[in-house]
């Protein structure tokens, strides 16, 4: 007999699928590999390479706090540009007219994107699904028209932006400036990638993941779903903000046009590409939307759209659950030659 | 009498979990066959599986036409109603749509309100109610109404999944009164699920018991009321 | 008192380009749950395929039909070829997917086309309407023909077969397979019905925005909110949340000092966010009960 669908008790469809805890991350070997690269990479290329990789990890922060939401959490967001922008702002401007160290304004953009997201998170408790997409994609839209505003010019610089200074090394340290940048984020990216899997592991993280599965059935366990919901937003516009902020300083230069809803589409993206609930696909989601765009214009100028669109349907049919299934085929196909 | 319906090695499955192991049953037609068990025992994924809505292995014949591999709506255009367990009624729509849509794959469209007509002599109760949403029907008119949904297909065979559950006494004797009648008078062959075992060999003239996933019993219904294991299991006398 | 009659009547001319969009997100949101985030690239191609058939010389009404007879077939093959597919994934694949389909469509539509702004006709004429300078008889055509496709799509959900059956299939689709329908085909006509809805909005819309693979980024975004402000179950409702966001905007523009047109996305957006939080059903859809 044909396999028929298997019956489903009907509840409201599931936003994403479950992935068990201890999936959600790599083990120690292939994380030293990792760490190994990225660490010696940047002593053997030029500049501007050192300056894609420090996007690279940048864009990995912002899709991994994408990922603490949805994958952790179950909730849908096409609004991250929005918690980007103001990290971004706000280390810009405290740089720029508080003539702040850059350093110490990343923690200040990460806690006032944590209280932006936690505020945004109350509506949206109320709402799931589509129309959480729908919420976040309008913040999202409306986020590059806010910071035109004429109100606020004196400090945002309206649609012009603001120019960043870019940091020396500091103690004379015989190295470049995107050197430099690339390894501090590369830190900072790290102690964030860390503290994110222990707060999966934690009891925050199974209430997060107990609320993906089943809403109802976490609030019957005594899990406050208000509260954990909205703090998952609330963390994740604090990753998304500290990210925002080296994303400034990196790119020297903040302005409304750089954070519009291509963005935000660009991070869920890469979340979907990196397989959604798996934090080491965050730096593969960060790559996908980094280099195809670039690989798409390279094969043809004016399809560029068209061949994007095309590798995304690809990566759907293909690796549903995206760099993470693509782990795992490889994993097995290792396993399976050691065996021979 | 020929076998209407004939299950020959029956086996479901849910994920990686088996529901169903090894069935096989044959229903005659023009009969009114029961089939009982207890909790999780595979009575409804038994009716599921006639009609391919869960992953299963097996022969499935229906009037000597094997229907393993129809989907869903491909098994009921051939003549199968199933009244679903919780009823399946279209809660937001109104009684008389709801029994239009069980005449939805049917040809003969100018037969339809004659039809219509004729449920409403058989549920008087959906008559005084044809343009409420169903929504607000009672639990009892609710059933009727998925009783007289599935006959709107003119249906060969009719699967009943606990017809009774969460019903009074008093409307459930009266479901059943109207069910036999259907099966005498319309001539339709009917399965039904039930954990209301006392009224539903009374009913019935043949009967199986299943646990889990086995048939363990078959024959008569007076025969399988009368016997002694069936009667402390089920009957509780 | 006669600046805000005016000025809701004017809303009401806006308001007739969101509500065409609104009825072909809800039609699509009907048939498959979800919100297409890549409708108004749709709508914007079929508007395309319009243009250059007039530019080979078919008469208006009759490039009007033909496209939307394509708009329809083309939607059904979208469904069937990428989205049939993905019916049991999550609905983040789906998204994916959408966004996907809109950067291709986007993409193929300025390489065909380009993206210089072209002039779109109107057989409605633009001259004002009934001596009325707020509002052109093209902006009244446009609220006519919104409405004539409100009143045919009432009637083909309420009086006819499959109508009922695509109904049952997005209600319930087990009952809806239990008794006989074919709700993946459903699915496939619900995409070909809000493919070819938003083919007539495209041409409708065009002469107002003018056309290019932009001009209807903006445009889905009102039209979203007006479908949420109606209730996303409704195409009545879409249609009036048209009209009201259309008045809402006017409104606000005219009597809140300080709004230029620069908040006036804002202000919808943030009139999405809050009927989402007060009244998540819309004005005129019904509440869905969840199940645990």
């Amino acid at each position: 007999m044909s396999a028929a669908e298997e019956v489903e008790v009907v509840t409201e469809g599931q936003a994403v699928e479950a992935v068990p805890k201890r999936a959600m991350t790599l083990g120690y070997g292939t994380s030293l590999v990792v760490l190994a690269a990225l660490v010696l990479i940047p002593l053997f290329v030029k500049n501007f390479i050192i300056f894609q990789m420090t996007m690279l990890l940048i864009y990995a922060l912002a899709v991994l706090a994408l990922n603490i939401l949805t994958g952790g959490s179950g909730q849908f967001s096409l609004g991250q540009s929005a918690f980007y922008a103001v990290g971004a702002y706000t280390s810009a401007i405290l740089m720029e007219h508080a003539g702040m160290n850059y350093a110490l304004t990343l923690p200040i953009a990460g806690i006032v994107c944590f209280g932006f997201g936690f505020l945004f998170g109350q509506p949206a408790l109320r709402l799931s699904g589509v129309y959480l997409a729908l919420a976040t994609f309008a913040l999202a839209t409306a986020m590059p028209q806010l910071l035109k505003l004429g109100y606020f010019e004196h400090w945002t610089g309206g649609v012009q932006g603001l120019v960043v200074t870019k940091p020396d090394a500091p103690f004379g340290l015989p190295m470049s400036q995107d050197m430099w940048l690339y390894y501090f984020t590369l830190v900072v990216s790290i102690a964030i990638y860390v503290a994110s899997v222990n707060l999966l592991r934690s009891r925050s993280g199974r209430a997060f993941m107990a609320i993906r599965d089943n809403e109802i059935a976490a609030s019957a366990m005594g899990v406050d779903v208000a509260l954990y919901k909205t703090l998952a937003f609330g963390v994740s516009a604090g990753i998304t903000g500290v990210a925002g902020g080296l994303g400034a300083i990196a790119v020297q230069f903040v302005a409304p046009d750089g954070y519009t809803i291509q963005l935000a589409i660009s991070l869920f993206l890469g979340m979907v590409v990196g397989g959604v609930g798996w934090l080491p696909g965050s730096i593969v989601g960060s790559a996908f939307i980094i280099f195809v765009p670039n690989i798409a214009e390279g094969i043809s100028k004016g399809l560029s759209g068209a061949v994007f669109g095309v590798l995304l349907f690809l990566v759907i049919f293909l690796v549903p659950h995206g760099a993470r299934q693509v782990a795992i085929i490889a994993q097995q196909l290792a396993a399976k030659l050691k065996k021979n | 009498m020929t076998a209407m319906l004939n299950v020959k090695d029956l086996r479901a499955y849910y994920g990686q979990v088996q529901a169903l192991h090894g069935l096989s049953f044959s229903l005659n037609e023009g009969s009114l066959t029961t089939l009982l068990g207890a909790n999780g025992a595979g009575k409804t994924t038994t009716l599921r599986a006639i009609c391919n809505m869960v992953r299963s292995t097996g022969a499935i014949e229906f009037e000597g036409k094997p229907i393993g591999t129809r989907s869903t709506e491909n098994v009921v255009r051939l003549g199968i109603a199933h009244v679903p367990q919780g009823r399946g009624t279209f809660t937001n729509m109104t009684v008389e749509e709801n029994l239009q849509l069980g005449a939805i794959s049917r040809s003969d469209k100018g037969a339809i309100g004659s039809d219509i007509e004729r449920m409403y002599e058989h549920f008087p109760v959906l008559k005084q109610r044809y343009t409420q949403q169903a929504g607000t029907l009672s639990g009892g008119e609710q059933q009727m109404l998925a009783v007289a949904r599935a006959l709107m297909l003119r249906p060969r065979l009719m699967l009943l999944d606990e017809p009774s559950f969460g019903l009074a006494p008093l409307i459930v004797r009266d479901l059943f009164r109207i069910l036999g009648k259907i099966n005498r008078e319309e001539k339709v062959t009917i399965l039904v699920v039930e954990q209301n075992a006392q009224l539903a060999l009374e009913l019935a003239d043949q009967a199986y018991v299943i646990e889990t996933g086995r048939i363990v019993m078959s024959g008569n219904a007076k025969d399988i009321a009368n016997n002694e294991d069936v009667r402390k299991s089920y009957l509780g006398y | 008192m006669e600046l805000f009659a005016n000025q809701v009547l004017a809303g009401i001319a806006t308001g007739a380009i969101y509500a065409c969009m609104a009825l072909a997100v809800v039609m699509i949101y009907q048939a498959i749950d979800h919100l297409n985030f890549a409708q108004g690239e749709m709508a914007m191609f079929s508007t395309f395929v319009s243009w250059q058939l007039m530019q080979w010389g078919v008469p208006y009404w009759g490039a009007f039909v033909l496209t939307v007879a394509f708009s329809f077939v083309a939607g059904i093959i979208i469904e069937r070829l990428l989205f049939k597919p993905l019916a049991k994934a999550p609905i983040l694949t789906n998204v994916a997917g959408f966004i996907a389909l809109y950067a291709i469509i986007n993409s193929v539509a300025g390489l065909i086309w380009d993206f210089t702004i072209k002039q779109y006709p109107t057989p409605f004429g633009s001259s004002p309407f009934l001596g009325s300078q707020l509002i052109s008889t093209h902006q009244a055509g446009m609220i006519g023909i919104t409405l004539l496709m409100l009143l045919l799509l009432f009637f083909f959900f309420r009086f006819t077969r499959v109508g009922l059956a695509m109904r049952a299939a997005a209600s319930l689709p087990e009952s809806a397979r239990l008794v006989g329908i074919n709700t993946s085909w459903m699915i496939a006509l619900g995409w070909g019905m809000a493919s070819a809805i938003g083919s007539i909005a495209g041409m409708m819309i065009a002469p107002v925005v003018f056309l290019e693979p932009n001009m209807m980024l903006g445009v889905l975004i009102y039209g979203f909110a007006a479908a949420v402000l109606g209730g996303l179950s409704s195409p009545f409702g879409a249609v009036m949340g048209g009209f009201l966001v259309g008045i809402f905007e006017n409104l606000v523009g005219t009597y809140i000092p300080g709004v230029g047109n620069e908040l006036k996305l804002p202000i919808a957006l943030a009139l999405i966010i809050v009927v989402l939080v007060v009244k998540p059903a819309g004005l005129f859809g019904r509440a869905i009960v969840k199940r645990v």
